[in-house]
């Protein structure tokens, strides 16, 4: 939270400028305050996840008790981008277009199994997890969880960023797509899509 | 059960156009030849007696037999009559997969037949406008609900994600599907080139 001073600064190390100092953490906890506390969600909606993401956002759940208050429907207004559901093929290249028209500082939650892996969609037309498009910062599991578990989702993503620091600039780096069209690198994205669970089971008629 | 009066009525004018006639779950299936099909469908629309004005659903079937051939279904309803017919085309998978459009019938064909092209590579001759529906325009793994597509596809999920990144969506819709077709005239000349043909997107 910056409330307490993090061992380096206490310490007999030299301290160089951007070095966490008093004046950086209490700068730090002002800002990440405010920071967590008015985050605006673009939804990425695109199934089941996307109808327990509406009632999260009312009153019943009500996350603008998180500050979230306002739903962003536009990329360049928005601060976290929820992707509720499933995603294909054909939506990644949108998906990772509002991902880079988002400006920092931004994250992403990855709502429900489908969007974090896949889920029980192990075929041509789905990317088994949104974090081969575009980083993610907290999944949220479920199929498709409760708003309880995305309002954990979010307390979880406010701690993050209650510990986040301007002194670490690579935090606010763009991630973007490699020169070879990939958000990762090509043997890893092979690697963590490969079949698991009941889907080894499954039957192909090739 | 009485003869269904469309398929009698089929017999007696196309004779051996109509290859055979079966029952399924109380709906008749009239099986035609291929050559004579939309000959068949423009008497079934427009004949009185039949008026089949509502085409339901289009679609095809590739059985787990290889031996079988595919074949494309068309789901026909007549209103004035209160009456369903079930019309099939046996394709055999070693020639040309065509069968001719119903589009120039029934213009809800469109889509529908744009499906069935992208899903199972069938042609549909006299369709104004068949590029893929489903999947991307770009995609070109083959088609999906054929039963040697694995269903993982053919590509690795690096190949796949890397082509889908590289799809860029925007470059592919029709003039008519763009907002800015009634103001087509007033763009730019080489706009109007670029979405008179529309844009591919490198893969």
């Amino acid at each position: 939270m910056g409330m307490t001073l993090p061992e380096a600064a206490t310490g007999t190390t030299t301290m160089s400028e951007i070095s966490p100092n008093w004046v950086t953490t209490r700068l730090d906890f002002l800002v990440n305050w405010a920071r967590k506390n008015s985050l605006w969600p673009m939804p990425f909606g695109t199934a089941c996840c996307a109808i327990e993401y509406m009632a999260t956002a009312a009153s019943r759940f009500d996350i603008a008790r998180f500050g979230m208050e306002r739903q962003s429907f536009s990329p360049r207004q928005a601060d976290v981008l929820i992707c509720a559901g499933r995603l294909p093929f054909k939506l990644a290249p949108v998906i990772r277009k509002i991902w880079d028209q988002m400006p920092q500082p931004k994250w992403a939650i990855s709502m429900g199994a489908c969007a974090s892996s896949g889920g029980i969609f192990d075929t041509y037309a789905m990317v088994q997890g949104i974090d081969t498009i575009i980083p993610v910062d907290v999944y949220v599991p479920g199929c498709p969880p409760r708003p309880e578990g995305l309002m954990y989702g979010i307390t979880l993503l406010q701690k993050k960023i209650a510990g986040e620091t301007i002194t670490d600039t690579a935090m606010r780096e763009e991630h973007l797509v490699g020169p070879d069209g990939l958000f990762v690198r090509r043997e890893r994205l092979d690697e963590i899509s490969e079949p698991f669970g009941n889907s080894v089971q499954q039957t192909r008629s090739a | 059960m009485s003869e269904h009066p469309s398929v009698a009525a089929l017999r007696a004018r196309f004779g051996a156009g109509l290859a055979a006639v079966s029952e399924s779950c109380g709906d008749v299936i009239a099986r035609v030849e291929s050559g004579r099909a939309h000959e068949i469908f423009t008497w079934l629309r427009d004949d009185p007696a039949q008026a089949y004005d509502y085409l339901v659903d289009v679609t095809a079937v590739e059985y787990r037999d290889p031996e079988l051939p595919l074949e494309v279904v068309w789901q026909l309803r007549s209103l004035p009559h209160a009456r369903d017919l079930r019309v099939k085309v046996a394709l055999d998978k070693a020639g040309p997969l065509e069968v001719p459009s119903v589009y120039d019938l029934w213009r809800g064909a469109d889509w529908l037949e744009r499906e069935v092209y992208d899903m199972f590579g069938i042609s549909f001759a006299g369709h104004p406008d068949l590029r893929r529906i489903l999947m991307w325009e770009t995609y070109h793994e083959g088609h999906p609900l054929r039963k040697d597509f694995p269903l993982r596809g053919h590509f690795s999920r690096a190949e796949q994600t890397r082509q889908a990144l590289a799809a860029n969506p925007e470059a592919h819709y029709s003039i008519e599907e763009l907002s800015i077709a009634e103001s087509y005239d007033d763009l730019p000349a080489e706009m109007r080139a670029r979405l008179a043909h529309g844009e591919r997107g490198a893969v």
